[in-house]
């Protein structure tokens, strides 16, 4: 098998991609554009989609509950949607890995489930699941001057005599090339990318004004809280 | 564009049994077609639902759209998504609302990303609004109130561009009003139409715990936070519920560190709770945290920095180290009754 770690985001993602390959993963791939920023769970599943359909078959998806930025849990189940595949949820364990089937222990309101799926299939696993393999010095030493599209641009900008396409080259010959693709590369209606082909939008941000500290203010000594403690029980709190 | 003025709620059952959440969704739904007009449905599925169907009516459902199948007695992402794709992108409804529980979760954001509709998680509060959204008039638009990323922010996120609006909210934030008559509503039943697709995922089996921990029904609670320090202070505020017969609870930061499990977190993404009496100790007041509890009729703080938030919330202040003040709170109340 082959692991590929994929994410779309702004150039500097390209740093997390290179833990990535530290970590061991087969092959990375950075998608980014100008023209996917802003995305919303909805954009950001549509941009996933395209680019997972582009990289070819795959048995397993796997993806973060939630974002730690985001906590919304949607980006998985959406992308799953756009790729007409199952999905397996709140994972908790694999249990059994077999040639066409998949069986995970997953959380559940109120309890835990055990499920059985066909391959392929997307999975979000909840965090502690597993603990990340650490880097490998050998790893890192073989990859921390992989670069992307991005960075190759930039490293022609300010030399004249590299080409990108020579340097993309070179770079793909000795397997240290992070794949790019952006919307030249993607079969995407740009409409549905980024700001545009988000549908939720911020009306209004407001802060939270702390009501004045209009509160009792008790002692923290016996006779205080012995206050304290009369009234809760003349309001029948206590007693 | 004309839009059909109907309100959904997805009805969660399980084992035949409805949420919570679904009812109070509900009765939140019902205050949404006043203010717009319209009307409100409860998508009903599973197996042998008609109880839960006629249920619906006590809590403001117009209508009952019941799904009935074997196949169907407990939650499975494809056949139920599938049927919710399909029912909205029929009917196009305004507005479908969904509990964020684990199914609830699993379930909008694939009927958002099939039928492209927003879909705005963990809303702490809805409402209908005329907006005027980049010189355009968008009359009854739902506003999806909730606390945004970090900071003490409250966003109010729209959709203004798209047919359906969506949202999660957790169980407890919307409150539960029955009609005193419950509407004299319709059943209408479905037909469901199985598709291979449907059985590519089979549970295998499904164990529930039952000594679930009811929060939300708990006169008194007791809440501690990452300000305790350790797991071993953290038996204080245990010791200070158990003395005064109140349920322990916890921050976000305390569920983290280990000193309490996750099921006893209160907040945006916890439960919300509105208990007689809340003590929240060595708990600093994030927004998220307060969206959970502020509604509490009696609160009281104590932490042993006079600026912090929470003291913004609290009817009772104590500045103080958590380690001095409860075991003196537990003395003096153990004097006061015995
Ligand atoms: C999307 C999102 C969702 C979230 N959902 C939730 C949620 O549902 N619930 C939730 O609680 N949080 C939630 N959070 C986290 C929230 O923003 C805060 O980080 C968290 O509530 C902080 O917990 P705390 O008050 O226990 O810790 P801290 O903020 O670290 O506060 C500790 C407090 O203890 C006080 N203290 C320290 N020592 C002592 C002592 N010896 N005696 C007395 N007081 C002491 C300090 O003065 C401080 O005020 C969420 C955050 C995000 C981004
Ligand atoms: N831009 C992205 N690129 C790759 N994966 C993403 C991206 N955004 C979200 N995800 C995945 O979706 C999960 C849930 O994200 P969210 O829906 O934002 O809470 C994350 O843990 C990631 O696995």
């Amino acid at each position: 098998g082959k692991v590929s770690a994929v994410t779309m985001g702004p150039p500097r993602a390209s740093d997390i991609l290179r833990e990535c390959l530290f970590m061991g993963a087969d092959e990375v791939c950075l998608i980014t554009d100008r023209k996917f920023a802003g995305a919303d769970t909805l954009a950001t599943s549509y941009v996933l989609s395209k680019a997972i359909e582009k990289l070819g078959k795959f048995d397993f998806i796997f993806a973060g509950r939630q974002a730690i930025d985001g906590d919304t849990a949607q980006v998985g189940p959406q992308t799953a949607e756009k790729l007409s595949v199952p999905q397996i949820t709140y994972t908790e364990e694999i249990i059994e890995v077999k040639k066409d089937k998949i069986r995970i222990k997953r959380k559940i309101d109120g309890g835990y489930e055990i499920v059985e799926s066909t391959i392929p299939v997307l999975i979000t696993v909840l965090k502690d699941v597993v603990d990340p393999r650490p880097f490998s010095s050998k790893r890192v030493m073989a990859y921390k001057n992989a670069k992307s599209l991005i960075e190759l641009e930039k490293l022609a900008e300010d030399n004249s005599l590299l080409a990108v396409d020579k340097l993309v080259h070179e770079f793909e010959e000795r397997g240290l090339y992070i794949n790019t693709l952006t919307t030249d590369d993607l079969d995407v209606d740009i409409e549905r990318c980024g700001i545009k082909g988000s549908p939720t939008k911020v009306y209004k941000v407001e802060s939270v004004v702390l009501g004045g500290g209009e509160h009792a203010k008790v002692e923290p000594t016996k006779a205080g809280l012995g206050e304290l403690v009369d009234q809760l029980m003349a309001d029948h709190i206590f007693g | 564009m004309e839009f059909k003025n109907e309100i959904w709620v997805f009805i969660e059952q399980r084992n035949g049994k409805p949420a919570d959440v679904s009812f109070e969704l509900l009765c939140k739904g019902h205050k949404l077609t006043e203010a717009m007009g319209g009307t409100l449905k409860a998508i009903v599925i599973g197996d042998d639902v008609g109880g839960i169907a006629k249920q619906t009516f006590t809590y403001g459902a117009n209508e009952a759209v019941v799904i009935e199948d074997k196949s169907l007695l407990h939650y499975r992402t494809l056949p139920y998504s599938r049927i919710l794709n399909n029912l909205v992108k029929e009917h196009v409804p305004r507005i479908v609302l969904f509990g964020a529980t684990v199914i609830g979760r699993d379930l909008a954001p694939r009927v958002a990303s099939h039928t492209k509709s927003g879909l705005t998680a963990d809303c702490t509060d809805l409402q209908i609004e005329n907006v005027k959204y980049l010189k355009v008039d968008h009359p009854n638009l739902l506003l999806q109130i909730r606390p945004a990323f970090g900071g003490n922010i409250i966003a109010t996120i729209i959709t203004p561009d798209v047919p359906t609006q969506m949202a999660t909210v957790r169980e407890g934030v919307m409150e539960l009003h029955p009609l005193e008559k419950p509407f004299d509503g319709k059943i209408t039943k479905l037909e469901y139409k199985h598709d291979p697709v449907d059985d590519l995922i089979r549970i295998i089996e499904q164990h529930m715990e039952d000594n679930k921990v009811n929060l939300k029904s708990a006169p008194i609670i007791v809440a501690g936070g990452y300000g305790l320090g350790s797991k071993e202070n953290f038996r204080l505020v245990e010791e200070l519920a158990h003395t005064i017969g109140g349920e322990v609870a916890g921050s976000r930061a305390a569920v983290d560190a280990g000193f309490v499990t996750p099921e006893r977190q209160v907040g945006q993404t916890g439960v919300t709770v509105r208990p007689k009496l809340y003590i929240a100790i060595g708990i600093s007041g994030a927004i998220q945290h307060r969206a959970g509890m502020q509604d509490s009729n009696k609160i009281i703080a104590i932490n042993n920095d006079p600026e912090a938030p929470i003291f913004g919330v609290a009817h009772y202040g104590i500045v103080g180290d958590a380690t001095e003040v409860i075991p003196t709170f537990i003395e003096t109340y153990k004097h006061k009754l015995k």
